[in-house]
């Protein structure tokens, strides 16, 4: 064994030269959770371009009404149902009101909806999923067998009683109508992310470590469950964007002088055959946007997702 | 087996009675009063008000509707005249059924049998071309969809009838606008769940045994990637069934949807009422034989 043989020398104990060899050190600047999210999501080419077109139809819809000196609601007798033209952009409807301005109005309107009517009842599901999931127990089975009925109740059509007895015409009776009937699956969705989180190993240590439930909730149950709903959010849109449009044509939606892009499509379908450019610039917008917001969606869940990462 | 679909039926008896519940009280809450006319005396108004037994208390009159509902009974239509609910559901219903059933049929078909091309041929032209008509299945919802088709096919063209009901001809536009949705959404599903069922190692060893690929995509990677698509056909009927309100105002056809479209606009608070019911109870009967087929099909639904 020659290695039993060999003597130590002086220097072997001389701690080695520093050239900045920091064994600590991470070299690269970790990423975070959204930056890892948005390298994954670049990677779809569909999910970027809809990103892109959406956030033009945003900027029109923002601004566009600004571009020209008519309002959404003057009416002008001498120039009834013109084409588009230099003057009027998207032309005039049946009461010589600007449709450029009125497309974009409307979208106010519809985009609006689509938000508020997507956000209030995952705030509403979050709440009492969250609940049901967090305390478990005969809570929970009360909540979840009550979800389960009212899950089976068709939404569309108690979201139209709703609307009956409501009055329908504005913007808040149809999101309180989309909310009180919207909240179900949301709800249960929370509920089931955060029985599975409760058993993560880094829950039950922050638990065993004596943090509150106060704690738990904000720094662990919420920031994980998040990429999940915001994916949820992004494809509830578009079907608020078809409930709204459905509504309006049936009826029900926004009250005319107010315009939406459902409420567009429903004046301009009945002279469709005589003035078809009324009905083609609301139906490009729905149709865009509902496309968008699929093709977002659908991106930001391979993006969240780990199993679809390579 | 016996748990799971009593479980279901309770579930859907429960949902059926909270829905009938929900939309009496709802009904209550409705602003004004069927009979309030300014010529008709007071004495005639009150006396209508007895005879549909409007003046009893409340809870009277939820257990004689709940009472009439379990006869099978909805009221009679306020606007027109001498109708009962019931004689206008039973007229318009096979109309919705048949345009309904028959769209949802093939719509579903189609979707399956494009999801298995597109699968097959995945990132090929038949992929990209079978994609375009998922994002206009999408992108096209029915208000949009059927002015642009019966603009195009009956104005235009001349090649369908523009509105109407009962010749084949009269059918093809209308279920087409209502399944297209359909169309869309399944091909995207069976797509997705056969290129998932396609890397799972019994396909492998079906491979492996030597087994014509024929025979394994039919056989092996169709049987086990249906399960999604059932799972979906309960939203399915929902959207065709939503759709058809919109598509038979369109094309003026006599079904369920238009007269529920044309109930909201009258206020013809009865027929809402019963309409509503009827709606919810005939979905919540096919969630619950979808449930069940899923239950069927897939034994760990069933034994959990």
């Amino acid at each position: 064994m020659t290695q039993h043989d060999k003597r130590f020398m002086e220097d072997d104990f001389l701690p080695l030269p520093r050239d900045g060899m920091e064994p600590d050190m991470v070299v690269r600047k970790s990423t975070s959770f959204t930056k890892d999210v948005w390298r994954s999501f670049r990677k779809s080419k569909t999910a970027v371009a809809s990103l892109a077109i959406l956030s033009i139809l945003v900027f029109f819809v923002l601004f566009g009404p600004l571009m020209t000196k008519y309002d959404y609601f003057s009416n002008d007798y001498g120039d009834v149902n013109s084409p588009p033209s230099a003057e009027h952009w998207f032309g005039t409807d049946a009461l010589g009101r600007d449709l450029w301005t009125r497309v974009w109005v409307g979208g106010r309107v519809s985009l609006l909806i689509a938000l508020l009517a997507t956000l209030i009842p995952y705030l509403i599901g979050m709440t009492i999923g969250g609940i049901s999931g967090y305390f478990g127990g005969k809570l929970d089975g009360i909540i979840m067998r009550g979800i389960d009925i009212l899950i089976g109740i068709p939404p569309l059509i108690y979201m139209i009683l709703i609307m009956v007895i409501l009055g329908s015409g504005n913007i808040m009776t149809l999101v309180l109508a989309m909310s009180i009937t919207g909240w179900m699956g949301s709800a249960r969705l929370v509920r089931g992310l955060v029985l599975q989180l409760k058993s993560r190993e880094f829950v039950v240590a922050s638990l065993t470590l004596g943090a509150s439930p106060f704690r738990l909730i904000l720094r662990h149950l919420i920031p994980n469950t998040l990429g999940i709903m915001v994916v949820g959010m992004t494809l509830t849109m578009p079907s608020i964007i078809f409930y709204e449009a459905f509504l309006s044509y049936i009826g029900l939606g926004i009250k005319p002088p107010n315009p939406s892009w459902g409420q567009l499509i429903k004046i301009a379908s009945e002279i469709f055959r005589y003035y078809p450019y009324q009905f083609i610039f609301p139906c490009l917008c729905v149709s865009i946007a509902m496309l968008c917001f699929n093709m977002i969606g659908d991106g930001l869940r391979d993006a969240l997702d780990p199993k679809l990462r390579a | 087996m016996l748990g799971y679909i009593g479980r279901k039926l309770l579930t859907a008896a429960a949902t059926v009675l909270i829905l009938a519940t929900l939309t009496f009280f709802l009904v209550k809450l409705l602003p004004g009063n069927p009979f309030l006319s300014e010529t008709v005396p007071e004495v005639i108004q009150q006396k209508q008000r007895e005879y549909y037994g409007l003046d009893k208390p409340v809870y009277v009159q939820y257990l004689r509707y709940m009472g009439n509902l379990l006869r099978g009974d909805l009221g009679s239509s306020l606007k027109k005249v001498g109708r009962s609910v019931v004689g206008i559901i039973a007229e318009s219903f096979p109309v919705s059924a048949k345009l309904g059933l028959i769209s949802f049929l093939i719509s579903e078909a189609i979707g399956i049998l494009f999801g298995i091309l597109c699968a097959q041929f995945k990132n090929k032209w038949p992929d990209y071309l079978l994609m375009i008509v998922v994002i206009l299945g999408i992108a096209l919802p029915a208000m949009v969809l059927g002015p642009l088709l019966r603009f195009v096919l009956g104005v235009k063209l001349r090649i369908l009838p523009v509105t109407g009901w009962g010749s084949l001809e009269q059918l093809v536009m209308p279920a087409f606008v209502l399944g297209m949705g359909t169309i869309a959404v399944t091909t995207r599903n069976m797509r997705a769940s056969m290129l998932g069922v396609t890397t799972q190692d019994y396909i492998k060893t079906a491979r492996s045994k030597g087994i014509s690929p024929v025979r394994v995509v039919m056989k092996h990677e169709f049987k086990n990637s249906l399960v999604p698509i059932i799972t979906n056909m309960g939203v399915q009927i929902a959207s065709v069934l939503t759709g058809s309100f919109v598509v038979e105002s369109i094309f003026l056809i006599p079904g369920l949807g238009k007269y529920f479209v044309d109930s909201i606009t009258t206020l013809d608070y009865t027929l809402i009422m019963g309409l509503t019911i009827f709606y919810g109870t005939f979905l919540v009967v096919m969630n619950l034989l979808v449930d069940l087929l899923y239950g069927f099909i897939d034994p760990r639904i069933r034994l959990k």
